[in-house]
């Protein structure tokens, strides 16, 4: 490989990607939320990590400002619905048992997935495993509307607080399967999480400014789509877009990278529910 | 012009042997990470390079800027901008670095153009299932890897 004039020029560049998000300050309702801090120990090649908030265009961060712009509240209230409701054959709702209301689950989302005897949980899980077997109702769908919104009800309860995965213990092996993931180049593109949103966050791809593909805002509220999206369904596209055969929503390579990429945010308090383009 | 070039060049080699013939991606012989033959056989058409930068599989300015396609919106800051490559790089140099950058740079993000092995879970185009079909097919074809090599020599600065 031979060092060409341009290489200079892109050490350059790349060396001032790292102030390419905004200098915004995110508060919502009177509350500062950290968007920017000292990168995890166990991140070898980023010194900060920044929520991907601060990559989005101003019109974008404005929806998230105020609960009252910000579309995703009306699914929030929708799950606060479903959480009254009655369903399956115990005649019960999830009110019947969490009496004190969704504030029972502040801090749950700061902590998931965590490992419960052995088992790798995501929020979808605890959630789907209460219908099933306290409620004997029919589980949701993983990215189900009904899902989504239940899961960023419970994540709010944390909004403010900041993200902090176990990564060790327990939890060790299933991280390390998360790590291998980010950083392997799947598909005819060849290309990993890592190429995107460590090596080039800040920079342009096509019309996407790329962030450092956080998941502490997660679920996301996407105006392109309308909706809630799913922490996996935002990982199958992005698989997907390097002409790669994604992993299932909800898959045990799925749930590991979502424990590895949360572990990523450590640190960065939780936006629950965000606003994304 | 380039185009009546490239027609009588066909009509020439259809003369003197059959028809010319494209290298298949795996016989593609790389010197230091360039290519010296035409992979198609045939010259590249410039035109046709332009839109390939831009569309389809190649789609090259999602990665880098080109001044010479500045009417067309969102470039990307991925790869060095292209503007003057054909001052820095030769033909030869141009087509290894299209037909697999990877021979060229070690590691570099950029995609392997005119390559079919050696994919981890390679998907059936941009529909995220597995790929069932019997041959894999490069990115871009052999002679759409000339035309992106016959435009990238048109951007030169000096
Ligand atoms: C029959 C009673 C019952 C019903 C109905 C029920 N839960 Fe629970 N839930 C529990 C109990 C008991 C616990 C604490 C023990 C445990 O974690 O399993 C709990 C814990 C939880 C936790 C926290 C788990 C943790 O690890 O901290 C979540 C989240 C949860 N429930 C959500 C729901 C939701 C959402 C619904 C409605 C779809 C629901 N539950 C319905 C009894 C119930
Ligand atoms: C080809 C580049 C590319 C690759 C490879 C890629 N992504 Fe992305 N990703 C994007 C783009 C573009 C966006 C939208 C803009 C942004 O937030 O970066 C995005 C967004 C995201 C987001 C949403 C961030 C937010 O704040 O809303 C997450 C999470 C994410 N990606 C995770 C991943 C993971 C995990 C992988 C590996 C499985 C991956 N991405 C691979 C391009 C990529
Ligand atoms: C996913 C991003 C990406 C895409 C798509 C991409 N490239 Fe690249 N390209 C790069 C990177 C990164 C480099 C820098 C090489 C390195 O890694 O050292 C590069 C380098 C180059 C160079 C050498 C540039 C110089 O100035 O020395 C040329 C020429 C080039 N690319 C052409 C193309 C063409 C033509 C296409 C479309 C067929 C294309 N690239 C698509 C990322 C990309």
């Amino acid at each position: 490989m031979n060092l060409k004039p341009w290489m200079a020029a892109a050490v350059i560049g790349l060396a001032g990607s790292a102030f390419a998000q905004d200098d915004s300050t995110l508060s919502i309702d009177g509350e500062e939320f950290v968007t920017e801090t000292e990168a995890p120990a166990h991140l070898e090649n980023v010194s900060t990590i920044y929520s991907g908030w601060r990559f989005r265009t101003p019109e974008t961060q404005a929806l998230q400002v105020d609960d009252f712009d910000n579309p995703a509240m009306i699914f929030v209230d929708q799950a606060l619905d479903l959480f009254q409701q009655v369903d399956g054959t115990e005649g019960k709702s999830c009110a019947s048992c969490h009496t004190d209301g969704p504030e029972e689950f502040a801090g749950l989302h700061a902590k998931m997935p965590k490992v419960v005897d052995g088992k790798l949980m995501v929020m979808e899980e605890l959630i789907n495993t209460h219908r099933q077997d306290a409620m004997g109702a029919e589980p949701w769908k993983w990215s189900g509307a009904d899902m989504q919104a239940m899961v960023a009800l419970i994540g709010l309860q944390s909004r403010g607080m900041p993200m902090n995965v176990a990564i060790d213990g327990d939890a060790a092996p299933f991280w390390e399967k998360g790590k291998e993931i980010y950083y392997t180049r799947y598909g005819q593109l060849e290309l990993s999480c890592s190429n995107c949103h460590e090596d080039n966050y800040g920079n342009m791809i096509r019309a996407d400014h790329l962030s450092q593909g956080m998941i502490n805002g997660f679920p996301t509220y996407r105006l392109k789509q309308a909706k809630l999206i799913s922490r996996h369904n935002r990982f199958r596209g992005c698989i997907r877009d390097t002409r790669a055969e994604t992993f299932a929503e909800g898959s045990d390579e799925f749930k590991a990278l979502e424990l590895y990429v949360a572990s990523r945010a450590n640190g960065l308090d939780i936006e629950t529910p965000a606003v994304r383009q | 012009m380039k185009h009546v070039i490239g027609v009588g060049c066909a009509v020439a080699l259809a003369g003197t042997i059959v028809w010319a013939e494209a290298v298949k991606p795996t016989d593609v012989v790389f010197e230091d990470g360039a290519v010296s033959v035409s992979l198609s056989g045939m010259p590249g058409d410039p035109a046709n390079g332009a839109v390939l930068m831009n569309k389809g599989s190649g789609n090259c300015i999602a990665c880098h800027a080109v001044d010479a396609l500045s009417d067309l919106p969102f470039h990307g800051e991925v790869g060095p901008p292209l503007d003057g490559v054909a001052d820095r790089w030769s033909e030869a140099e141009l087509r290894g670095i299209v037909a697999d950058a990877k021979k060229m740079f070690d590691g570099t993000m950029m995609p392997s153009f005119y390559r079919t092995e050696g994919f981890i879970r390679l998907g059936d185009a941009y529909t995220g299932k597995a790929f069932e079909g019997a041959e894999v097919q490069p990115l871009l074809t052999a002679q759409e890897i000339e035309d992106v090599v016959a435009f990238l020599v048109t951007l030169k600065e000096e």
